[in-house]
């Protein structure tokens, strides 16, 4: 099996390239490449994405046809796609950090700063919290209820169709953390710094 | 709900462990690529890296201890210790570390917070303050170990830099660092009340106990300690169980 980290310049991505390596050991090909040719003929994308809403969306842009590859990959063919953190955001239709800006548009929703209820949340929301699971998902297989997953981020995914959603966290308010439909899988955690139990999300990923 | 977090953090000298009491005297606690892994195994939150090393040309030495560690702990990692440049930034995230932590650098020049949180975001960019107590109440910015003094208030430049687009704040009290007398809770209350974004105590931890007032009296997100960890006096379990037993919420 061939597993594409789509490499677009979306600041640090060493740490996704680290443990997916760790996981995909002797089993499956990894490679971490924009080339359009290698990600329309591999089996599985994982989208990564940090800093803003804005500046990632920019990125994936400035590769030309790389949006559209995405698309007939994850929609249109439905194969399976793991976005991480600003990798699932872009999935809305609309971003508002630092400027409106507009998404992939796979999932109908907006992605909003967190409400920190006039200080008392501190933003980012960083740190090691609890996943709520709200429906079976393939990349929770024999992950538990309640695992705790590592986060960093101010701003959330709000999708419109709430079925979408597969886990929440507790933060200021219910927040979205996982969302699956079809072969489209996205965490706003990051499993890939949340020690044993993310390894085990990627490791299901990689078996799907 | 979100847990509080513990974090070893290792002082790391020309590619080995040490740990500085009062910034002077030197011991040598081992290898940090064995040490953090350790740490990552009995279930640290984060690992903190703090390159100590003065020469030059061993500041290559950090990279690669980075690179070795990312490898094979899957927690989050943070290296500080003399990142003054974008470029030193990218070596580190390149390496594998996943924040940067910059003190000297953004007391120095506090625009460049703002450009390492633009180029990298916010995410991955603390600002290390060291600070002593000028007079009740009152804290001033020190930087190099604590050796020099820079006439600028603490809680003003927690408030610049979170503007900034810092992160998080790791807040070391020079009065207590390597004292094991506690964190200057003071110190912690103030800053914490004064800003919107996490903030990480550090400095002075010789008991469990202190990780208990860092959290609950002094507002810290995360609580950091070297010594009482590197010398086999407490597990990073044992801090948690304890923290546990007391109502402070973490991640067992």
């Amino acid at each position: 099996m061939n597993v594409t980290i789509v490499d677009y310049q979306s600041g640090n991505i060493s740490s996704v390239i680290n443990s997916f390596t760790e996981v995909a050991k002797g089993k499956v090909n990894l490679e971490v490449t924009s080339n359009i040719n290698k990600i329309k003929s591999c089996d599985k994308i994982v989208l990564p994405g940090q800093g803003s809403f804005k500046s990632c969306i920019e990125s994936l842009n400035r590769i030309s046809g790389l949006v559209d590859t995405l698309k007939d990959f994850a929609i249109i063919n439905k194969k399976p796609l793991l976005g991480i953190c600003v990798g699932l955001q872009m999935f809305a239709d609309t971003g508002y950090e630092e400027a409106e800006t507009r998404g992939l548009g796979w999932i109908p929703g907006k992605v909003s700063k967190i409400d920190n209820q006039n200080g008392k949340f501190k933003l980012p929301h960083i740190g090691w919290n609890e996943i709520e699971i709200q429906k079976e998902s393939k990349i929770f297989k024999n992950i538990k209820n309640k695992s705790h997953m590592y986060f960093v981020h101010s701003y959330e995914f709000i999708p419109e169709d709430k079925s979408v959603i597969s886990a929440t966290t507790d933060y200021s308010s219910k927040i979205v953390c996982s969302v699956e439909r079809d072969n489209l899988f996205g965490t706003q955690f990051h499993p890939e710094k949340s020690d044993k139990i993310g390894l085990k999300l990627i490791d299901n990923f990689l078996r799907l | 709900m979100l847990k509080n977090r513990i974090i070893p953090c290792l002082d790391v000298k020309d590619g080995r462990v040490v740990k500085g009491i009062n910034f002077v005297e030197l011991k040598d606690a081992g290898d940090p690529v064995e040490q953090a892994k350790i740490y990552s195994d009995g279930g640290a939150d984060e690992i903190c890296f703090l390159d100590i090393t003065a020469s030059n040309e061993n500041r290559g030495t950090i990279i690669d201890i980075v690179r070795k560690t990312a490898k094979e702990c899957f927690v989050p990692l943070t290296v500080g210790g003399g990142v003054r440049t974008i470029q030193n930034i990218t070596d580190l995230l390149l390496a594998g570390a996943d924040k940067v932590s910059i003190n000297t650098a953004a007391v120095k020049n506090v625009d460049f917070v703002e450009e390492a949180s633009k180029k990298f975001g916010s995410q991955c960019i603390v600002v290390a303050i060291d600070a002593k107590k000028v007079s009740e109440n009152k804290w001033e910015v020190f930087t190099h170990g604590g050796r020099n003094k820079t006439g600028i208030d603490a809680v003003d430049f927690a408030k610049k830099i979170e503007e900034n687009g810092a992160g998080e704040i790791l807040l070391t009290s020079m009065d207590k660092d390597g004292t094991k007398s506690g964190y200057d809770v003071d110190l912690l209350k103030t800053i914490t009340n004064s800003t919107n974004i996490p903030v990480i105590a550090s400095g002075g931890v010789g008991t469990l106990d202190h990780l208990y007032d860092g959290i609950v009296k002094g507002g810290a997100s995360a609580v950091l300690a070297a010594s009482i960890f590197h010398y086999g006096e407490y597990k990073i379990k044992d801090a948690k169980e304890y923290l546990n037993s007391k109502n402070v919420s973490v991640r067992l």
